[in-house]
């Protein structure tokens, strides 16, 4: 459960202050698919930090699981991240030169659980994410896109989050790559996981159940998706 | 974090860049190599001078002649060159002194000696029988001069082993030949036994002949006619007696001299412990000259190590963000780049103490004696450790106050 009470974020500059987020408030309920959606500027991506406890926020409450994230301090919000969120980047974000396997498992590094039962546990994320058995020893720079896109979410499952916050996941792939990928977001909802998108294309947006649309700083619209997109296929495609 | 996992990360993380990490280790291998290496040298140049002094006897004090110095632009010549200490002074001081094992006064100087064809320029000591029990000497073969020789000026010398080699050939017998120093014929009656030593010092390459057959024979009389000795040895009978020794022989001298102060005195009494003090105190002076060289190189090696870590932060600034954002904290990141530097030095300083140890090795190879002793060794790998907590902290407290959010954006 994901509640945001009254948040304001302004960044301050010099003299100049920027108010990015104004009086922003919703509750997203475990096992929701949600999109935020909005353009660049709208303060989209200020939700998406303080959602994935990257940041804090000026005023306001943001709590988490039943907890006051807004608060804490830096190594506290370092915790909540390992424990709670998964991230899925744009850009993937990958340890070149680094096996399939140890990027995934690289969340649990931080959490201090041991060699074997990291292997285990990013096996188990990694075929969840849909990657083939046979791509666990490859080096993640010799991936396609979407085989990146889906060690990132892997990545992300991998330590059994509260919450999948993925940035653009589609916004370095090709269409026929991202409805993939999307399709695996559906596929991880309908299994449970409570996700969040954020994106500035209403394409993407419409595959999930609920779409929040932010401008300049405050909430234009929440509502549910009435013509929701929905993908059968979910092959690993090469 | 667990341990383990800090060193594979780091490990895999100096994997990725072979080449600068061995370029960056290979300043502190230089580093921490040249400063074993020096201290090595300069600690076996200590010892050896150290030893060389212990073995040219023991408890010994040494009265050397001198110009005397009076006012005005008098100089002192080069101890043992001048013609002031006799053979009268030696005997008054063997008759004087209590508390002491042996008088030796010595007459030296450098001839060329021949022996059926082959020749040596090398140094004849005129010496009596107090001269082994003095100076530590023992013989190999024969025997050593004895009173009636010394009493009787009797052509007889003795070979040190090196001279013997020399001229005679390794191995060989040559009690009975007969060699000429200085054209005069000597019977050789015994050869010493080898005390090592090099250079100037070499105790082994010289020849002892009786003291007044020198005096007759070789070296001749001073200008005023008299029998004179080039120095004085005395041996006390132990180390506590040393200083009462020294003040009697100080006294006797002046007195036979009509001296009454012996820094104006034209001779000069020393003690074993100031020579081994004095030698003692260039060679250390040395060794942190060279130790302090060594060290600049390892600064050096620093500031690489530095230089390689914030590049290294700045281009893995996304990673750094990445890790950040599912879960490192501040300490993770800081403990992991710290060890990155750490394992740099320490392996770097691992390679230099072998690197350095070799270097002494081949110094030794070619006549340096040098001596690396565990406390240098163990001061180099803690130094190079050091080395990587003091220049990996910066790198490091700047990786781990990246804030995730601008980390990632990072271009």
């Amino acid at each position: 459960m994901i509640e945001c009470q009254n948040i304001y974020k302004t960044y301050v500059n010099g003299d100049v202050e920027t108010k990015v987020l104004k009086d922003v408030s919703f509750t997203i309920k475990d096992g929701e698919f949600v999109a935020i959606m909005g353009p660049s500027g709208s303060g989209k991506s200020t939700m998406m930090h303080i959602l994935g406890a990257l940041d804090t926020p000026s005023k306001g409450k943001y709590i988490l699981d039943g907890q006051d994230v807004s608060t804490l301090t830096d190594d506290e919000l370092a915790v909540i991240r390992r424990q709670k969120i998964g991230f899925v980047f744009q850009s993937f974000n990958l340890l070149p030169r680094a096996t399939v396997l140890r990027n995934v498992a690289l969340p649990l590094v931080y959490a201090g659980i041991d060699n074997m039962e990291r292997e285990e546990l990013a096996k188990k994320a990694s075929l969840q994410a849909g990657l083939d058995e046979s791509r666990f020893y490859h080096l993640s720079n010799q991936l396609s896109g979407g085989q990146m896109q889906r060690v990132a979410i892997a990545r992300a499952l991998v330590n059994n989050p509260t919450l999948l916050l993925a940035d653009e996941p589609t916004g370095n792939l090709d269409t026929k790559t991202g409805d993939i990928v999307l399709g695996t977001f559906q596929r991880l909802n309908d299994q449970g996981h409570t996700i969040i998108l954020i994106t500035h294309e209403p394409y993407v947006a419409r595959h999930a159940d609920r779409i929040i649309q932010i401008r300049d700083g405050q909430i234009l619209s929440d509502e549910e998706n009435k013509d929701k997109k929905i993908f059968n296929s979910d092959s690993d495609e090469n | 974090m667990k341990t383990r996992d800090i060193f594979q990360e780091s490990y895999t993380a100096l994997a990725a860049n072979k080449v600068r990490t061995a370029l960056t280790m290979l300043g502190i291998v230089i580093g921490i190599g040249s400063v074993i290496a020096m201290v090595g040298i300069g600690q076996g140049a200590q010892g050896s001078i150290e030893a060389n002094i212990q073995s040219i006897g023991s408890n010994l004090i040494t009265v050397s002649s001198g110009v005397q110095r009076t006012t005005g632009a008098a100089v002192s010549g080069g101890l043992g060159s001048a013609q002031t200490l006799t053979q009268e002074d030696a005997d008054a001081l063997k008759e004087e002194l209590t508390n002491i094992k042996a008088v030796s006064p010595e007459l030296s100087r450098r001839y060329q000696v021949t022996a059926k064809g082959t020749n040596t320029n090398t140094q004849v000591i005129g010496a009596e029988t107090g001269y082994p029990t003095v100076r530590n000497l023992n013989i190999d073969s024969g025997s050593f001069l004895n009173d009636e020789q010394v009493k009787n000026a009797s052509k007889v010398a003795v070979l040190g082993p090196t001279t013997r080699d020399t001229l005679f050939g390794e191995g060989t017998d040559p009690i009975g030949q007969t060699i000429r120093i200085n054209g005069t014929q000597f019977k050789v009656i015994g050869v010493t036994q080898a005390k090592g030593g090099s250079g100037f010092t070499n105790q082994d390459d010289m020849i002892f002949v009786p003291i007044s057959a020198s005096q007759r024979y070789l070296v001749g009389l001073s200008a005023s006619g008299k029998a004179y000795v080039s120095s004085i040895a005395v041996s006390a009978e132990n180390p506590e007696v040393m200083t009462e020794v020294q003040n009697q022989v100080t006294q006797i001298m002046l007195q036979r001299h009509n001296m009454s102060d012996i820094a104006t005195a034209d001779f000069t009494v020393q003690n074993q412990s100031d020579l081994v003090s004095a030698a003692s105190s260039v060679t250390e002076t040395l060794t942190i000259l060279l130790a302090s060289i060594a060290g600049i190189s390892l600064l050096v090696g620093g500031i690489g190590i530095m230089n390689m870590m914030l590049t290294t932060v700045t281009e893995r600034t996304r990673e750094i963000g990445l890790r950040k954002a599912i879960g490192a904290t501040r300490s993770d990141i800081n403990f992991q780049f710290l060890t990155e530097a750490i394992i740099l030095t320490f392996v770097g300083g691992g390679i230099g103490v072998i690197f350095g140890w070799a270097v002494s090795l081949i110094a030794s190879n070619f006549g340096i004696t040098s001596q690396i002793d565990y406390t240098s060794v163990l001061l180099a790998f803690g130094v190079s450790a050091g080395i990587g907590v003091i220049f990996g902290y910066y790198p490091a407290r700047r990786a781990s106050r990246l804030n995730p959010i601008e980390a990632l954006r990072y271009e």
